[in-house]
């Protein structure tokens, strides 16, 4: 917009100029009128046409609503959720309890909440990182080339299934079909706190064994589409490089592809991981709410942030038990905003990504 | 001698490069296998899933009446009755929704790619959008809970679906509509300056028709998405098993809600609306993606 060479022609190339700097110089060498430098701001002003006076600021003030959007879901959360804070009657972090029933006493803390929704995610993430990790090389380096694509929309579908049906595929289906594994887990590796016996019925499939192998179905498709996109981007220079040195597939694979990826891969374990942060209603469907606290089993019921507030939410009516679930939201809000925004600082550093 | 010259594949020379040892073939093999595994594990459970939806439902929605009634003055157990009105509150619910998300997607891709630049509103505009993916359903309903319901004291109806929705819908529309526009050739805007076309009228009447095919493709996959959203309906809407046209006000129905509601239901005639509901949204959501597929087929610029 400084430009005055820029600034004469009627087309404005503008701001995206700067990216065309090879076909912006030989414009100047060509232009009849030189510019003119002494020109005031003002004098210039006719040259702008109300359309694109007004079209640019659509534009940007589009570009403003979206900022200014993510700190009004903070606002607006945080607004909501204060009063009932100040009425807790509990320690909000450290407390099991959840008790909303009677707006006069409010006892609700996020302890167990917490506890539930990282070890279901963690699950989840635990399972599909291998998985996920072989697809994407399957798809760029082993796969047949012509075959490559469908095999990639094959797992785009997988996204495209709403979350409610593998929810309900999760309980009624998966769920007995795990239930024998879970028992033989339960009987001869019980000793472990990971496969105790939980606190809920494990022939019912209610369990975050369940809950979490669901989630790793659906944060696949999201941890191989970003992996696959990073590993397409190895130098070709790399691989041949690798194969004129004799290296089998894998050591290809090992020696230029995993190095070239490997930040792009645990930035896509991220995304998939604020996914199955948030996930709702597939595992509040899955899920079957306990009495007990949660005990470290996979074999234990209980509640996420996402599954707890989405349970409760029909019941909203008075502000104050609401704003204990909104509170409840908030700190989802803050969890998932901090795994994204480390997922994207991982790429930002990486210029060769782009 | 004479063998020598009779076998022409035999080498001159004995040959340069070694064979490769057992031991690294042993773990490319491994390697191989590993990675086909992977592929085919994952394919296990949408196979199992698409199979569970169709043997279940796929006899439910033969029925005529599935698509044409609702479920209004049926007692639970009783059989028959249709999910129009689901049908109808999902479609109306993600028009709704895309009519509002549309606009402002693709102004704020057009602002990142024509207008901001490298300059800070527009990196952090690119963030917020990325940030804005990740936020969870939940999330989104619950802030137009508190805004729409709390402050503004308006009930729940279909309308605060959808603005909840927009939330969820307009990072995607974003993300494509930006990549459409970014593969637009400078030479086609070149042009058009040129000939003293306006920098607006350029967007409007160059690039955007020439990214149409995939721009249009990316809201029809997005639209796909938000239909199968739970979380919203959950929080925003109550059910009702009957038609309301009325998205300003009253109980609305709609497919992932009518399924919620029959969970408590255990009878077979919820069993029945349950998994009826199920193959009915993954068959919406379907078409939803073969019209993408269509449409970016039909409109793609024409290459010659």
């Amino acid at each position: 917009m400084n430009d005055p060479v820029v600034a004469k022609r009627p087309a404005r190339s503008g701001a995206s100029g700067a990216e065309r700097g090879v076909a912006a110089a030989p414009t100047a060498s060509e232009a009849p009128i030189p510019p003119t430098p002494e020109a005031p701001e003002t004098a210039k002003a006719p040259h702008v046409r109300p359309g694109d006076r007004i079209f640019r600021g659509l534009a940007t003030g589009s570009g403003v609503f979206i900022v200014v959007l993510i700190g009004a879901i903070g606002l607006f959360l945080i607004l909501q959720a204060i009063p009932s804070l100040g009425l807790d009657n509990v320690n909000f972090l450290t407390s099991r309890e959840w008790n909303t029933t009677d707006p006069a006493n409010l006892r609700f803390g996020i302890l167990d909440l917490t506890l539930v929704t990282v070890v279901v995610a963690l699950v989840a993430l635990l399972i599909a990182m291998p998985i996920a990790l072989g697809i994407a090389l399957f798809l760029t380096q082993y796969a047949p080339r012509n075959l490559a694509r469908p095999f990639a929309y094959v797992i785009d579908l997988l996204a495209a299934v709403p979350s409610i049906v593998f929810g309900l595929w999760g309980l009624f289906v998966l769920g007995p079909v795990l239930y024998p594994f879970s028992e033989w887990l339960i009987e001869n590796l019980g000793w472990f706190p990971l496969f105790a016996k939980g606190n809920v019925n494990v022939q019912l499939g209610g369990t975050v064994f369940t809950a979490g192998i669901v989630v790793a179905v659906m944060i696949l498709p999201i941890i191989t589409a970003v992996s696959r996109e990073v590993f397409e981007r190895t130098p070709t220079m790399h691989v041949e490089g690798a194969i004129a040195l004799g290296a089998t597939k894998w050591e290809v694979v090992r020696t230029t592809v995993l190095p070239f990826g490997k930040a792009g891969y645990v930035s896509a374990s991220m995304l998939g991981l604020g996914r199955a942060l948030g996930e709702t209603i597939a595992v509040a469907i899955i899920l079957s709410t306990a009495t007990a606290s949660f005990g470290w089993s996979l074999f234990d019921g209980g509640s996420t942030f996402a599954s707890k507030i989405a349970l409760a939410a029909p019941e909203f009516n008075d502000p104050r038990s609401a704003g204990a679930y909104i509170a409840a939201g908030l700190v989802l809000f803050v969890l998932t905003f901090v795994v994204n925004a480390i997922a994207r600082s991982i790429v930002a550093g990486h210029k060769e990504y782009e | 001698m004479s063998t020598n010259l009779a076998d022409p594949t035999r080498l001159a020379t004995p040959p340069t490069f070694q064979s490769v040892s057992l031991s690294r073939r042993i773990k490319n093999g491994l390697a191989t296998g590993l990675v086909w595994g992977a592929f085919l594990i994952a394919i296990i459970p949408l196979v199992w899933v698409l199979y569970t939806v169709l043997q279940r439902g796929f006899p439910v929605i033969l029925d005529g009446d599935w698509w044409q009634k609702s479920m209004s003055g049926l007692l639970a157990r009783q059989q028959g009755g249709g999910a129009y009105h689901a049908i109808y509150g999902t479609l109306v619910q993600g028009l709704v929704c895309a009519v509002i998300s549309v606009p402002i997607g693709i102004m704020v891709a057009i602002y990142l790619v024509e207008y901001g630049g490298r300059s800070r509103l527009a990196k952090s505009t690119t963030f917020m959008v990325d940030i804005l993916t990740g936020v969870p359903s939940i999330v989104a309903a619950l802030f137009v809970y508190t805004v729409w319901i709390t402050y503004f004291g308006l009930g729940r109806s279909a309308l605060a679906v959808s603005l909840a929705l927009v939330l969820l819908m307009v990072p995607v529309i974003v993300r494509t509509t930006e990549e459409m526009l970014k593969i637009v050739p400078d030479e086609l805007r070149e042009a058009s300056y040129a000939l003293g076309i306006p920098k607006w009228k350029t967007i409007v009447k160059i690039v955007i028709p020439t990214a149409l095919s995939g721009i249009l493709t990316g809201i029809m996959l997005a639209l796909a998405r938000v239909m199968g959203e739970t979380a919203p309906v959950l929080v925003l809407a109550a059910y009702a098993p009957f038609i309301n046209y009325n998205l300003f006000d009253g109980p609305m129905a709609s497919l992932p809600l009518m399924m919620v509601n029959e969970r408590n239901n255990p009878t077979q005639a919820g069993f029945e609306r349950i998994w009826g509901a199920a193959i009915t949204l993954v068959v919406l959501i379907t078409l939803f993606n073969l019209l993408a597929t269509v449409i970016s087929r039909a409109l793609a610029p024409k290459t010659k």
